[in-house]
């Protein structure tokens, strides 16, 4: 190995990394405000692709039809909640308040599909009827068990994660899809060139970062996000609805899973099924964060992303059980460190 | 005399109506979910082809998915053969789910025809007596391959393949014949089918300048290693395997594949073959039916298209011998499929007792991408 296979690898290590990041955080952020270990995190990232490269044939994609039926099964969802806790008076209100989002997206899809807008447009379609999916996949899925033990949880997220993949291979079909590029500019530094895509993915990469800082930091929502994550009971008594921060949580988590597919659709092939290696990846870098620190977190998504590039030079064939043998040190440092603590409830 | 023939004839309706009430069973399982669904897909599609009576009498069709699921595979197997009573079975689509039905078939002596392409499914021949399977071996798509390198004066190789069966199929007559022809295999590098990257391969794989690079690898994740050549700018040759070729592997691949060799069925490429090549003909009804209704040809949908022209051979013969639904007739199917000779679209079949795949050299054309098409590149000698 001399040192521009290195300096390649290294850029290769660095671009997978950068989206390990994002879904590292979009894991930690579920995790941390709803307690669902969120493994379909992936599958936002190949609906992203996937929407995208259907909407680049002119074809409506089907995740159009999934927001809409969502909508409505969360709609009639709500109806029957407010009937059984006997505010029956309430039910129209609130059908119209869960209606409307889904059945404007879904309307909007519907028809700037066929139009063969320019990518840019295209790619804003594709944010926000993926990113619509989250809020709904949470009020039908997991709100109704928002306070089952984490174990349950994790089994509907799994439930969740079949279905969606099903649901993939239905709506866009068996073979993969690779989409346009944002940009074909080519930048030359020595051996290494760098390509305007990956320049895209770190500054998407970088930006969010910062974007997600303030958010929590400055913002108000943001900060009553971080006080479910600390404390779920104590920020309901102060008047923040745990069920507000979730759909929010899963909304940020669905436009993050939306956007790393659009971005990384250009350099890799995508399938239906794809999503969710990409996503454990993003999980193992979440865990190597605690499931609660975002820079250690990122930290773990690099690292994740250079044991896999420099594995596959090595040892091509064991890549992925290096990458995935890294969560045993972390897992057993972490509960050696850590104090023990018992589950709430 | 003339109420004799009356009662004779009457008979005769009857018989051949009692006849018909045991219609012919054919049990389908194909993966049309799952990792494999871009095989199983184009496969149902050809069953849209199958013909409603053979010899006056009735077909029936029972289709199960296997969901690319080897145990889903083996419980369809038990169902079709124990519930549905099948006569003949039809598929899988991968060769490990063959596998696991070939014990199954073989013990309820019902005769299979798979639509995977490993060679085990058909080897060793005495443990194989009621399994057929309507693809080229390994060693003759390889071959093609290799004789191409040979032709091109390629001295140095390198592979990069999937760690799966798949992978392993060919790998090993990979092995065997570049030995024979003296070409030196460099080394041999390992990806994953949802792999993100296969850069770092490729860069092992460049540092030490092979001839020629094989990508390994079915459907369309063979681009990825392709595409990954490409922007490093290899400027050897890039040889791809049977499994890579169909229209989406195109579609995904684009510019970089320009100049990449398949070696693959020469139904792809049924236009541009010369007139009398064994399958040109077939190749180009099934092109016309297929593209009509469903889009770009798939070498795929052309398995299931001769696995039904391959009953249509057999049964009217088996029929003399037996009455559908009962072991006689299966044992006869077998007996016909042994024997028959099929001028298929994908490849011509001449089965025997000693060959339960039939496809020889003709099978296997080398094609080449250009302008993001199939261009025949070099094909076997016919007679």
């Amino acid at each position: 190995m001399d040192s521009s296979i290195f300096l390649l690898l290294a850029q290769d290590a660095l671009t997978n990394g950068a989206i390990y990041i994002l879904l590292a955080m979009a894991t930690i952020l579920i995790f941390g405000v709803t307690r669902i270990t969120f493994l379909p995190q992936g599958e936002f990232v190949s609906y992203g692709a996937l929407t995208l490269a259907t909407l680049q044939m002119g074809k409506v994609p089907g995740t159009v039809w999934l927001v809409l039926v969502l909508g409505v099964v969360a709609a009639i969802m709500e109806a029957f909640r407010l009937q059984r806790a006997g505010l029956s008076r309430e039910i129209p209100v609130a059908v119209v308040k869960t209606l409307i989002p889904p059945l404007v997206v879904s309307g909007i899809g519907y028809v700037c599909a066929p139009l063969n807008l320019n990518l840019g447009l295209q790619v804003l379609l594709t944010i926000m009827i993926v990113t619509m999916l989250g809020p709904l996949v949470y009020r039908v899925a997991f709100r109704p068990i928002a306070d089952a033990s984490i174990l349950n949880l994790l089994i509907a997220a799994v439930a969740v994660h079949f279905a969606l993949v099903g649901l993939g291979l239905l709506f866009f079909g068996a073979e993969g899809v690779r989409t346009p590029a944002f940009s074909e500019a080519q930048i030359n530094l020595g051996v290494l060139t760098i390509t305007g895509q990956s320049i895209w993915i770190y500054v998407t990469s970088i930006a969010f970062i910062g974007l997600l800082a303030y958010f929590f930091g400055r913002t108000m929502y943001g900060k009553a996000l971080r006080a479910v994550a600390f404390n779920r009971n104590g920020a309901r008594l102060v008047g923040i609805s745990p069920s507000l921060a979730g759909t929010l949580a899963f909304a940020l988590a669905a436009l993050i899973g939306c956007l790393s597919g659009i971005l990384i659709g250009p350099i890799t092939t995508i399938y239906y099924d794809s999503g969710f290696l990409i996503g454990l990846k993003g999980f193992v870098s979440a865990i190597v964060g605690g499931m609660a620190s975002y820079p250690l977190a990122a930290g773990g998504a690099l690292l994740v992303g250079f044991s896999e590039s420099f594995s596959s030079f090595w040892l091509s064939a064991y890549k992925d059980v290096v990458v995935f043998t890294m969560i045993i040190p972390v897992l057993l440092w972490l509960s050696l460190r850590s104090v023990h603590f018992e589950e709430e409830e | 005399m003339k109420k004799w023939t009356a009662a004779l004839s009457m008979f005769a309706v009857i018989s051949s109506a009692t006849a018909a009430m045991a219609d012919i069973t054919i049990g389908v399982s194909i993966a049309t979910t799952g990792s494999a669904a871009s095989l199983g897909i184009p496969e149902k599609n050809s069953l849209v082809f199958a013909p409603k009576t053979i010899a006056g009498q009735k077909v029936n069709f029972v289709v199960y998915d296997d969901a690319s699921d080897t145990t889903t595979a083996v419980q369809n197997t038990k169902r079709l053969i124990s519930e549905a009573n099948v006569d003949l079975l039809i598929g899988p689509s991968t060769t490990p789910n063959a596998l696991a039905m070939v014990e199954l078939a073989t013990e309820a002596k019902t005769p299979m025809i798979s639509l995977a392409s490993g060679k085990p499914i058909v080897v060793p021949i005495e443990k194989r007596k009621w399994i057929f399977k309507m693809t080229a071996n390994d060693e003759i798509a390889v071959g093609a391959m290799v004789n191409h390198m040979v032709k091109s004066g390629v001295k140095t190789v390198a592979a990069i393949a999937t760690d799966d069966p798949y992978g392993e199929a060919k790998l090993k007559p990979f092995a065997e014949l570049t030995a024979k022809h003296g070409i030196k295999v460099l080394m041999v590098e390992k990806f994953k089918k949802t792999d993100t990257s296969a850069t770092a391969q490729i860069l092992k794989i460049m540092s030490a300048k092979p001839d020629a690079v094989f990508v390994v690898a079915a459907g369309t994740p063979s681009a990825m290693p392709h595409t990954a050549l490409y922007e490093r700018g290899y400027k050897g040759k890039v040889y791809q395997s049977d499994g890579a070729a169909n229209s989406d592997f195109l579609r995904v691949g684009g510019k970089a594949l320009e100049g990449g060799l398949v070696s693959a069925s020469p139904v792809l490429v049924a236009e541009q073959l010369p007139k009398g090549y064994p399958n040109r003909e077939e190749a180009l009804k099934f092109a016309k039916a297929y593209e009509g209704k469903f889009g770009p040809r798939s070498t795929f949908a052309s398995h299931m298209w001769d696995a039904l022209k391959l009953v249509e051979t057999a049964v009217p013969k088996a029929l003399k011998k037996g009455k559908p639904g009962t072991p006689e007739f299966r044992e006869a199917l077998r007996d016909a499929i042994e024997t028959a000779h099929v001028k298929g679209a994908y490849a011509v079949f001449n089965f025997s007792p000693t060959d339960h795949s039939g496809v020889d050299v003709t099978g296997i054309a080398m094609l080449k991408i250009v302008n993001g098409k199939w261009k025949l590149e070099d094909y076997a000698k016919f007679k």
